[in-house]
Order: structure tokens, then C-alpha cells, then sequence
């Protein structure tokens, strides 16, 4: 086997491992999008229902509306999560072992990120069978569909995650990250709400929110669950995904990183 | 082969395709809705305030009551010209056709009267005190009983359709708006849109046979006003349009148990199916568009634009 093959399924393996090892983590994980879905969106029923906007074709409740942004939800958290360990594996030392490897980190960082968006995919698909439990369905088609669009929505929150995990040099320093990443990413999106709502309110809002890529990860999400692709909602995914990409490998460049270097 | 498989399944493909005509009251006109591609196909001018619709039993002609232009309209289908107006009292809201597929039983909101028309001859044939702003029209299936409702008194009245004379009035709750005669006309349904109930009455004794209320999560109970109602195929279930609370509910015929709630735009009205009854056209007010409902999964399916204030719907099958 491919050395490359080796430690990408050395990284997955170790990610499922995690997994398996801390399944409180996953119930956890699940528990934070249903309080929404169930509890949250209860009371907000009736809210929605007076406008209808792609795709679509009729009115929703508003359960049905936060469902996409509750699977992005799953894959913001998660990314964040594993960029957690990551901060914790360099405390720990277990990353200088990992980044001593003499393959490429830029692939090394990949198949983290590939195990970690993996691991969220298949929570994300947990969620949407219990959602559909409770009659908030989607149709069948879109369960497929929303596949690539997790996966690409997944790699650009993933490294997101990197990027912050290069950054954040110490565990206790992660709940700044959460409320001055986490938070304001999920609430300026049009998870909760459409973004022509925003605009009622604040165009201020309204113009963060369509510059939040979490907002055009959850609007890729949004479609693929009805079978359709936003080509917008793709690109500014993907360029959002480059650029993280990039920041990452630079905030792990080997000069920069300080592994291998004395702190 | 292939070939013959391919032919099969095209002849076994049910050629359900037809048209759902919808009055929009406040632009005067008549959306027709494709029931293949769901969407508007043509739009036809008619006079004011259009509201009741339906076809004579070969679809030949259409009748629709234009309330404010105190008439009621035939219409060619195929060409949406107006052939004639019908005499028809003041304020015609809504009306029923005869089994006998010739008398127009017309519900006269502003006077009290029920109106019978002779299609053939043009000329109303009797003139029937009932109750203030009656409004629900019904003809039982063997056509001997007329039902109208009105909306003030609160009342159903039964109409002998031999004589044209009233022989029983039963109260309803506040302000009854639709009645159909179902299960080959053994009974007789009343939607009260204040009261918030569906009456089902004993078509021979015309006593109370069940009351169906309704309730739906999330919205205040003095929204929840049923209006429309149609049946499923074998009247096996019905369908009620609950007006401003934007909901459909879904009522078992046999147990008067209420099995579901679908949303649907604002302020729904009426509605019509579509051949085969595998879909439902609600017209939604407020909104000015048709919901389309999957009638097997109880799905709202599509949501489309028509004309202001969408009020009746009829369907016909594609010429």
C-alpha cells in the first residue's frame, strides 16, 4: 500500500476510533441540532409560511426550513470539535509525531479533515432519519443528493477548523474561539432564518449574512436536499474551502507551525 | 420488443391530464392550471367578482357566478368567450347544478333567495325564501333534496326539489358556508366557518348524525375556520379547507376523526381534485395562489401563482 493510502487510513482510522471510543461525543452532537428541531422550531411554527422561496415550490413549516441549516450546524460543530483535538493532539504531543511523518502535511491535514467531515456526514444522516421520525421529511431524491454537497460543505468547515487550530495554541483559549467563531458564523446565516428576512430588519445584517460561507453551505445544502444545485452557493463554498485550505497549510508550514521548533 | 414495452407503459400511463379553472374574485378573471405541468395555461376574463364554478356534465360550457355583475356566466371552455348570461338574482355567490344537468340551484347572498334557473330556456324557474346570506349549495346525487345554507341564520335549509318548496330547516353552528351530499347522498355534510365545526346530518331523519371540530398546532383556535370540503374517492376521507388558519385537514368520513393537518397558502377556500383524485387544488385568498396536495402522502406539493383573491375551482379534463 501507497504510503499516502497508509497514513490516510491511519488519520480515518484513528478519527473512527474517537468516535467509537466517545460516543457520548456523537449522541451529544446530536442532541444540539434536535433541541433545535424540536423544541426551538416548535415554538416557531407558524412563523414562516408566508413567503415562498427556492427551491421550494410551496409553503413550509418552519421545522422543515432550519433542517438544512441544522445538518450545517452538525458539520460547523464538528469541524470545530476536531480542530479541539488538534489543539489537543499538540499539547498532548501526539501531533509532532503525526506532522514528523515524511509525507506532505498539506495531504496529512487532508485526510484529517476527510475523517472528521466523514464522521459528520454520517451524524448528519442520523439527524435526518430522526427528523424524518417526526414526519419532517424531504423527498427521497435529496437524501442522495445532499451527499457531495456535505462532503464539499463538510471539507470547508473542516479546514476552517484547521485554521483556527493553527492559530488557538492552548485548550483553554478554544471557548474564545467559539464565541467569536461558532456563534456568530451560525446565527449570521440563513440557517435559522431566510435572508430576505434578515433584510426587513438590517440590510447591514442581511449583507453580512450572504458573506458568511456558512450561509451559501448551508443554501448548497438547502438545495441538494430538494435535488437542486446553487451554483452560487457552490462556488463561494468551494473558493471559501481553497482559501481556508491554503491559510491552513500556511498556518502549518513547518517555519511557522513551531512543531519541530522549540516554544 | 422494447419497443412494445415502451408503447404499453405510454398506453398504461393514465391520460389524467385536465385543467383546474379557478375564479379569482378581485381580478375578475379564470386561471386554468394545467394538472400535468401545474402551471397557468391560460387566463380568461369573466365579469365582476367571479366566485362559484362548475361545468355542465359534458364540460361544454362553464358557469360561473359573477356576484357584482349580478349574473350568472356561460362560458365556452374551449374558447373562454362568454356565450350568454343567465339570469340569476341579485348577488349570485354559489350554486349547484342539477343532476338532471339543466337546473341552476343559485344561492342569492344579498336577498335571501335561493334562485332555480333553467340552463336550456334561460329563465328562473322558482324563487325559494331562505334563511339571511345563504351562501352552501347542494344537490342530493338522485337530485329529489337541495340544500342551502345561510350564513346569518345559521340554518340548512332543505328544499324539495319537486315542488321547489322548503320541508325542513336544521340549525348549524355560526355561519355555515359549504354542503355536500355524500356516501350516495345518505348524508349531508355542513362546513360552520365561525363556529368552527363540520355538521353531518342524517339525509332522511335530517337529525345530527356528528360534529367534527378542529384544531391545529400553533394557531389560534378563532383561525381555524372551515369553509370547503371535498371527498376523496369512495368518500372514504375529506378534505376541509380551514381558511385563515392556512391549513387543510384531513377527516376520516366513517369515524369524523380529524387524521391530519397539511399547510397550505393563506386564507384557503376551496378546492377541486383532479380526475382520478390523486391530487388537490386549494385556493388560497390572501395569498393568490393554489396549493397542489399529493392526495396518497398528504403533501403539499406545489404552490402557484394565479390571480387576486383565488375563490372557487372546478376541474375539467383537457379537451
Amino acid at each position: 500500500m501507497s504510503p499516502y493510502l497508509t497514513s490516510l487510513r491511519a488519520i480515518v482510522l484513528r478519527e473512527a476510533l474517537r468516535f467509537v471510543h466517545q460516543r457520548e461525543r456523537f449522541v451529544a452532537a446530536l442532541v444540539r441540532p434536535l433541541v433545535w428541531l424540536l423544541v426551538f422550531a416548535a415554538g416557531f411554527r407558524a412563523a414562516l409560511g408566508l413567503s415562498i422561496i427556492p427551491p421550494y415550490q410551496t409553503y413550509i413549516t418552519y421545522e422543515t426550513y432550519i433542517v438544512p441549516g441544522l445538518c450545517g450546524m452538525i458539520l460547523l460543530f464538528n469541524g470545530m470539535q476536531s480542530s479541539l483535538s488538534l489543539v489537543y493532539d499538540r499539547e498532548m504531543g501526539s501531533m509532532k509525531l503525526l506532522l514528523t511523518s515524511p509525507l506532505p502535511r498539506g495531504w496529512l491535514l487532508f485526510c484529517k479533515i476527510v475523517g472528521s467531515t466523514g464522521i459528520s456526514i454520517l451524524q448528519v444522516y442520523v439527524f435526518l432519519a430522526i427528523a424524518a421520525g417526526f414526519d419532517i421529511t424531504i423527498p427521497p431524491m435529496g437524501y442522495v443528493a445532499v451527499l457531495p454537497a456535505l462532503l464539499v460543505a463538510g471539507i470547508m468547515l473542516g479546514a476552517l477548523g484547521l485554521v483556527l487550530s493553527s492559530f488557538v495554541k492552548q485548550l483553554e483559549n478554544f471557548a474564545g474561539v467559539m464565541n467569536f467563531v461558532i456563534f456568530p458564523m451560525f446565527f449570521l446565516s440563513s440557517a435559522l432564518y431566510p435572508l430576505w428576512k434578515m433584510a426587513e430588519s438590517s440590510t447591514l445584517l442581511h449583507d453580512i449574512c450572504a458573506l458568511n460561507p456558512f450561509t451559501h453551505a448551508v443554501e448548497l445544502i438547502r438545495f441538494a436536499l430538494y435535488g437542486q444545485l446553487n451554483l452560487t452557493a457552490l462556488a463561494w463554498t468551494v473558493a471559501s474551502a481553497a482559501v481556508f485550505t491554503a491559510l491552513a497549510l500556511w498556518g502549518y508550514a513547518p517555519a511557522r507551525s513551531g512543531i519541530g521548533r522549540k516554544r | 420488443m422494447i419497443r412494445t414495452v415502451a408503447l404499453a407503459t405510454l398506453l398504461a400511463t393514465p391520460a389524467y391530464a385536465g385543467e383546474i379553472w379557478v375564479t379569482n374574485e378581485k381580478d375578475d378573471t379564470v386561471s386554468v392550471i394545467s394538472t400535468e405541468t401545474l402551471e397557468v395555461i391560460k387566463t380568461y376574463e369573466t365579469g365582476e367578482r367571479p366566485r362559484g364554478i362548475t361545468f355542465s356534465k359534458d364540460y361544454s360550457r362553464v358557469y360561473i357566478c359573477a356576484s357584482d355583475s349580478d349574473a350568472v356566466q356561460v362560458m365556452d371552455p374551449a374558447t373562454g368567450k362568454i356565450l350568454h348570461d343567465l339570469p340569476s338574482g341579485e348577488d349570485p355567490e354559489q350554486f349547484v347544478l342539477h343532476p338532471n344537468d339543466r337546473h341552476l340551484y343559485i344561492a342569492n347572498e344579498d336577498d335571501a333567495i335561493t334562485t332555480v334557473v333553467d340552463t336550456e330556456t334561460r329563465k328562473v324557474i322558482a324563487q325559494i325564501d331562505v334563511g339571511v346570506e345563504p351562501e352552501g349549495m347542494a344537490v342530493s346525487p338522485d337530485g329529489k333534496v337541495a340544500i342551502t345554507t345561510s350564513e346569518t341564520t345559521n340554518m340548512a335549509h332543505w328544499i324539495d326539489t319537486e315542488t321547489q318548496k322548503l320541508f325542513a330547516n336544521t340549525l348549524v353552528d355560526s355561519r355555515p358556508r359549504h354542503a355536500e351530499f355524500v356516501k350516495g347522498g345518505s348524508e349531508m355534510w355542513v362546513s360552520s366557518e365561525i363556529g368552527g365545526t363540520v355538521t353531518v346530518f342524517d339525509r332522511d331523519t335530517q337529525a345530527e348524525k356528528g360534529k367534527i371540530s378542529f384544531e391545529v398546532q400553533g394557531v389560534h383556535p378563532d383561525r381555524v375556520q372551515p369553509v370547503g370540503f371535498e371527498f376523496t374517492a369512495g368518500d372514504t376521507h375529506a378534505f376541509v379547507a380551514l381558511g385563515p388558519s392556512n391549513h387543510v385537514a384531513v377527516v376520516n368520513a366513517d369515524t369524523y376523526e380529524v387524521e391530519d393537518y397539511i399547510l397550505v397558502g393563506r386564507r384557503v377556500w376551496h378546492m377541486a381534485f383532479n380526475e382520478d383524485r390523486s391530487q388537490l387544488f386549494t385556493t388560497n385568498g390572501v395569498s393568490g395562489d393554489v396549493t397542489v396536495i399529493d392526495v396518497a402522502s398528504r403533501k403539499p406539493v406545489k404552490t402557484i401563482k394565479v390571480g387576486r383573491f383565488p375563490w372557487g375551482a372546478a376541474y375539467r379534463p383537457a379537451s
